[in-house]
């Protein structure tokens, strides 16, 4: 049972998943925190966090560890990496047939008028889902997030190190 | 042939941290260089690709696998590009879930939690700010944030929205403001 919902929310969110890693986020955290509450929300950021910091997609990351921790076995994260990437196969697949068609499309140009800026609102919803108390336990939970925020934007520190530099403020901060 | 090409996809999941876009350079060395697809095939593709839903550099190998080798090339093209974060992030979920309450992680993650919500933040606003977006324009992905954030609606429907708005206007509002004259 468990494994057949696995199955299903990863082909969704495969299925779903337009705009890259971080617009797919908060399709992930719908399914499998809000919906499924198969992770709290702290251990999805801290999944997040994970996957920031260790190669490959998020997507994939996210599939692997979220399948395995779900079900306690290897077979969770296998059934959930494949459900995430099976729809890429077949429309890939699909498309190859119809390249030339597929890439000057008017109705696959339309359709990204309206779906590109929506992943602004995609991206922003995953930080705002985000933002509460779970994450932010006190006010030093909100500087650390506005001082990443500032050297992120601003000087373009690269998020491995960013996270390794919070990880130290927050064992420093909480000590 | 087929060795070649799990390992180049392999090389090429290994070494992108942080996401998609970060393989982009990397893919088109080794795809381009190796003489597997030329420059203009490869522009064709990261078009093609950037435009289907799911996980981008898995996308890409599919198509650069299909391209050379069908079918069999496109599973270990795939595999090579999944398999690397697949065992990475297992080995991570099974020390982790050992882990995850003693006291130190606990401290560390603590910190590191809000400043994920800032990474997260920054690539928002700089795609709003590469793809130029009016005022007006603004307030659609703005509503679908909020739809998500506050009213509990699935991201799904948000980006299916945005693909019926998209051919709406395109269809439909863009031709009535052309025949005004507007």
């Amino acid at each position: 049972m468990i494994y057949w919902q696995l199955w299903w929310v990863y082909l969704k969110i495969g299925i779903f998943g337009f705009g890259g890693g971080y617009a797919m986020l908060s399709l992930i955290q719908y399914e499998v925190v809000d919906k499924h509450q198969w992770l709290s929300l702290q251990e999805f950021t801290d999944v997040v966090a994970i996957s920031q910091m260790t190669p490959g997609p998020i997507g994939i990351n996210s599939a692997t560890y979220i399948g395995y921790t779900v079900t306690g076995n290897v077979w969770g994260s296998i059934i959930a990496t494949i459900a995430v990437c099976l729809p890429s196969f077949l429309l890939v697949l699909l498309i190859s047939y119809f390249f030339a068609k597929f890439k000057n499309n008017k109705y696959v140009a339309a359709a990204f008028t309206g779906l590109r800026p929506m992943t602004v609102g995609l991206i922003a919803a995953a930080a705002l889902l985000l933002m509460n108390n779970e994450n932010f336990i006190d006010y030093k939970s909100v500087l650390i997030f506005l001082g990443a925020f500032f050297l992120t934007w601003k000087y373009k520190i690269h998020p491995i190190l960013m996270i390794c530099l919070s990880g130290i403020l927050g064992l420093v901060l909480y000590w | 042939m087929y060795w070649v090409l799990f390992l180049t996809f392999v090389k090429i999941g290994m070494f992108t941290i942080g996401g998609g876009y970060a393989m982009i350079p990397l893919i088109e060395r080794e795809v381009v260089n190796r003489g597997w697809l030329n420059k203009q095939d490869f522009i064709d593709l990261f078009a093609v690709t950037q435009s289907l839903p799911g996980i981008f550099a898995v996308n890409i190998s599919i198509f650069v696998g299909y391209k050379l080798k069908k079918i069999t090339g496109s599973i270990i093209c795939a595999l090579g590009t999944i398999l690397p974060s697949f065992f990475i992030i297992l080995a991570i979920a099974l020390f982790f879930n050992h882990f995850q309450d003693n006291v130190w992680v606990v401290k560390v993650f603590n910190g590191i939690r809000p400043a994920v919500v800032a990474l997260i933040l920054v690539p928002c606003l700089s795609a709003a700010q590469a793809l130029k977006l009016k005022r007006m324009e603004l307030i659609f992905p703005l509503i679908g944030a909020v739809l998500i954030w506050k009213a509990g609606i699935s991201p799904a429907y948000i980006v299916l929205a945005g693909i019926v708005g998209g051919l709406v206007y395109t269809f439909w509002i863009k031709d009535k403001i052309k025949k005004k004259g507007i």
